[in-house]
């Protein structure tokens, strides 16, 4: 079932590239969208079958390389479930923001769909080189979307991106033959090297091993230091790039701590959990400030998400404290974390896809182009306030559940740190909705840049069909989190077991 | 020594190859021009059925035959099909090239001299034979990379010959040392002798064969051939060069490091950790601006010997060395052909900007250039990768993770130079004048880029052959 999962949208893009170069543009764009909405559907029938709280389920495992240690091993447990359904809806979304596509679409549907394959199958991986596999592929169709279909400077900003995640790629390769080499039988599988915890008592080595992954799924979180790449990729990259960028590719860092790093290394993750909380709080604090500093639209919310997903790495590192008295806490911090995930990936997700309506009609992201825009397209003005609203944290949007969770979490076993991260949240308010008043309220003045429309068009049925259940989707998290927590919570409460060892 | 064995038998590959070369010579005397691509096809004969022999081969145990000089065992056998294998790919992509020319079989039948002296090199357990086999690798490489008698070619041959011909005297030198310090050139022997010998002159002896086989490789130090010879000679035989002789090469550093080398106080794995950081760091500067297609890719074997040198450098050290080695060994043979192969089928295209516009004009071939390129910087699902993978495991499991961090450094920046290339194949645009692709190469190109790719999925049980004991 899995395997099938995420094998199709491979398939589907081998099946495009099959067909002869006169098919009309409607059958890639038709093919992309019902294999996306296809496997959106086969994943919440996985949902639907998942038992909460039994653990890994729906397994397949099949020896690939034996000789190397290598296995075919692929599951989902509460961690991956959310993230498997949240990458389905963000290609769907995507695929029909993309519908009226013209250049080059058959290449564009096949990379996007072996997009979606990759990030679904490193959601699902349970061995550590089938997980590098899609992870670097992922970089390799990403690189091709924004070289491909970017602006401008695409082609020196996919470059960027290119060598800085490629080299974080291969620092995690090499954390990976660390963690190999130490376990005995060598092997790369994550159940077994979880089970084994074969750096338990070697500080040094574990060290070591930690720093490597650290750095690899640092540099793709990102996090500060290593989040220079990010606002080019984003500003250059086409918008629906952008928001699988953005939602789902930035998520395999943070996933990556919680899959591999908190469980696989519990001794040397304690022993260092506060360079994480540092790392987290500097991200936030940092990320936020910059962004105040941005005058173009699409790079400010690139640096929120440089703020958004410091708030994981602030309550992963909270969650290894020690005491047995905050073990509530910490459990809430994981599950925010989790759920920050979740709900990053759908609000900046629907905020890069209207800051691409944005730029389809004004053929400019400077802020200060745009002014009262509200009276000509009432409902992109609505639809970016909700998701502005949404993205810094107010209640009844699925941000609020997850900042709540983890600053509540991470406040008894950091409490500097986490008074620090919630001066973040107040940047990050002030700056969206300074920007939202610039852009939507006040006199109407558009930009006169070449190949803009003066007519501002408010959004299109299938601009709408992307963003709106992006959008109601994090309303309902928001309001009826329990079946998304239900899930997640036994998941984290197992990480914590694990990292307690 | 009760039982000396001398069937030719297990030569078989060697003898099938050496009959089609001497008889293709005899052949392409007597045949009409336009008929001249019988040589080449009975030298594709005589691969496929050296390839089938070789196979037939690797199932048994290592074998030593002639009194031990020569070795039949998982090194031999993998790099018999590699070379074969490499062969048939270069006569395919030499007989579109060539067709109708004068001297047509002149060049095939260097084509299987040259591959028969890699294979000498690989299963050579004789220092001596390793000195006949590094001649029978060199000659016909030096007419090969002088084939069309122009200007570069010249160039090329000339600086491929000199280089060669000094370091083959440093070889004979070394080996004349070594015979001193050892009393005997055969393996068992000299690891019997090596370790009670004066450090100092096996050392002094090891250097000048370490010169010799270096070279061949193509690695630093003795590297500096490799940008003119391939630039300056025609794509089938820069395919050649960058593959066949390094396959040999590096086999034979291997088998003489890890059997009689073993033992004695000479420093030789951090000689060799060394050799290779150098080799894939120097590469790699040289091939960063580069705009010729050509030279980019002899850059990039040079950086590619250096990966390959690590397995080499804890021979001793780590188990995984040797399936490391020779997995890699296969890998980067069947990438680099498939990268030379596109070069083949675009003969007008000999800069970076020459490719623009390819993928919308030949999507099928650009698709395969970007395979074997990204399979080249080790990008998974490709062979390179789990090549890469092994290699590290192996410098990590040997105690050199210094070696596979700086491999993991050189990676990155190898992946400059090949965007560099993949970004004129993929944007928009068009080249002039524009593409004609040949298309016995291009067919060519996307099969090997398929089978980079399948090698790379269905490595497991490749990588079971390739792990039994040498044999001697």
């Amino acid at each position: 079932m899995l395997t099938a999962i995420v094998l199709l949208p491979a398939a589907a893009a081998a099946l495009l590239l099959c067909l002869p170069r006169r098919t009309p543009r409607a059958v890639h764009l038709g093919v992309w969208a019902a294999v996306s909405a296809v496997v959106l559907a086969l994943t919440l029938a996985v949902w639907a079958g998942y038992r909460a709280g039994e653990g890994i389920q729906y397994e397949t495992y099949a020896r690939w390389i034996p000789s190397a240690g290598i296995g075919y091993h692929v599951g989902v447990d509460g961690l991956s479930l959310p993230l498997l359904a949240m990458t389905g809806v963000l290609f769907l979304a995507c695929a029909c923001y993309a519908s009226r596509e013209t250049r080059r679409v058959r290449d564009f549907a096949a990379l996007f769909l072996l997009l979606e394959t990759t990030c679904l199958g490193l959601f699902a991986a349970l061995d550590l080189i089938l997980f590098f596999v899609f992870f670097d592929l992922s970089i390799v169709a990403m690189y091709f979307i924004i070289a491909g279909w970017g602006h401008r400077g695409a082609a020196q900003a996919a470059l960027k991106f290119f060598l800085y995640t490629f080299a974080g790629s291969l620092a995690l390769l090499l954390g990976f033959i660390g963690l190999y080499l130490a376990a005995d039988p060598h092997t790369f599988d994550m159940v077994a090297l979880t089970r084994e915890n074969p750096l338990a008592g070697r500080s040094a080595y574990g060290a070591l091993v930690l720093l490597a992954l650290g750095v690899g799924l640092a540099v793709k979180t990102p996090t500060v230091p290593f989040h220079t790449w990010l606002p080019p990729a984003h500003t250059e990259a086409p918008a629906a790039g952008s928001a699988i960028l953005a939602g789902v590719l930035l998520k395999m860092g943070t996933y990556g701590f919680l899959r591999i790093a908190m469980p696989v290394l519990p001794q040397a993750w304690r022993e260092y959990a506060l360079a994480f909380v540092l790392v987290g709080v500097v991200s936030v604090l940092y990320g936020a400030l910059v962004a105040l500093a941005q005058t173009e639209f699409k790079r400010m919310i690139a640096y929120t998400s440089v703020n958004h997903m410091g708030y994981i790495v602030l309550a992963v590192g909270a969650a290894a404290a020690a005491g047995t008295d905050t073990a509530d806490a910490r459990r809430l911090a994981v599950t925010g974390a989790t759920f920050q995930m979740v709900s990053h990936g759908l609000l900046t997700g629907a905020l890069f896809l209207l800051a691409g309506v944005l730029y389809e009609r004004g053929r400019t992201y400077d802020m200060a182009a745009y002014s009262g825009i509200a009276a000509r397209a009432p409902l992109f003005a609505a639809l970016t306030a909700v998701a502005v609203f949404g993205s810094l944290g107010l209640p009844g949007f699925s941000g609020f559940i997850a900042e709540f969770q983890i600053l509540a979490g991470s406040l008894g076993p950091r409490p500097v740190a986490t008074a620090l991260a919630v001066a973040g949240i107040l940047l990050t308010a002030a700056l969206l909705v300074r920007a939202l008043q610039r852009m939507f309220l006040g006199p109407l003045r558009l930009p006169d840049t070449a190949g803009a429309s003066r007519a501002f068009a408010d959004v299109r049925a299938h601009e709408g069909a992307a963003i709106v259940p992006l959008l109601a989707l994090a309303v309902v998290l928001g309001l009826v989190p329990r079946f998304v927590l239900d899930v997640i919570e036994p998941a984290s409460r197992g990480v914590l077991e694990l990292l307690a060892r | 020594m009760t039982a000396m064995n001398e069937n030719p038998l297990f030569l078989l590959p060697e003898v099938l190859l050496g009959g089609s070369a001497v008889l293709g010579l005899l052949l392409g005397a007597w045949l009409p021009r336009h008929r001249q691509w019988l040589v080449a096809a009975l030298g594709a004969t005589a691969c496929t059925a050296g390839v089938a022999a070789a196979a037939a081969g690797a199932a048994g145990a290592g074998v030593t035959a002639f009194d031990g000089a020569f070795a039949v065992d998982p090194v031999t056998s993998t790099v018999r099909i590699v070379v074969l294998g490499g062969t048939l790919v270069v006569l395919a992509l030499s007989t579109t090239l060539l067709r109708g020319q004068a001297r047509e079989s002149e060049f095939h039948v260097l084509v299987q001299l040259s591959a028969l002296g890699a294979l000498m090199l690989a299963g050579s357990q004789d220092l001596l034979l390793v000195a006949a086999a590094y001649l029978l690798a060199s000659v016909p490489s030096y007419a090969l990379a002088g084939f069309l008698k122009d200007g570069p070619g010249t160039e090329a041959a000339l600086k491929y010959f000199v280089v060669g011909a000094l370091l083959g005297v440093l070889l004979l030198t070394g080996i004349t040392v070594v015979f001193a310090a050892g009393g005997g050139t055969g393996y068992s022997r000299l690891g019997d002798a090596l370790p009670e010998a004066p450090a100092a002159l096996v050392g002094t002896g090891l250097v000048g064969v370490f010169a010799g086989l270096l070279f061949k490789a193509g690695a630093v130090p003795g590297h500096f051939w490799v940008p003119d010879a391939v630039q300056g000679s025609s794509p089938p035989a820069a395919a050649l060069l960058t593959t066949l002789p390094k396959v040999g090469a590096l086999a034979a550093l291997y088998r003489l490091l890890a059997a009689p080398l073993a033992g004695t106080d000479v420093p030789w794995p951090e000689v060799v950790a060394v050799l290779a950081a150098l080799s894939m760091t120097l590469g790699n500067f040289g091939a960063f601006f580069q705009t010729d297609v050509k030279r980019l890719l002899a850059y990039s074997a040079v950086s590619q010997v250096g990966y390959l040198l690590m397995p080499v450098a804890v021979a001793g050290a780590s188990a995984r060395a040797q399936p490391a080695l020779l997995y890699y060994l296969a890998a980067y043979a069947l990438t680099n052909l498939g990268a030379f192969a596109v070069v083949c089928s675009l003969p007008r295209a000999r800069n970076l900007e020459d490719y623009r516009g390819l993928l919308r004009r030949h999507p099928a071939l650009a698709l395969s250039l970007i395979v074997c390129l990204l399979g080249l910087l080790g990008t998974p699902p490709t062979a390179v990768f789990l090549g890469k993978l092994e290699v590290f495991t192996a410098a990590v499991d040997g105690g050199l993770a210094w070696l596979a961090v700086v491999a993991a450094v050189n990676t990155v920046a190898s992946l400059f130079y090949y965007l560099r290339w993949i970004r004129p194949a993929v944007s928009g645009g068009e080249a002039s004048p524009p593409h004609r692709a040949l298309r016995p190469p291009a067919v060519l190109a996307c099969v090997t880029a398929a089978a980079s790719v399948v090698l790379g999925v269905a490595g497991g049980p490749v990588l079971g052959l390739m792990t039994g004991a040498l044999a001697g």
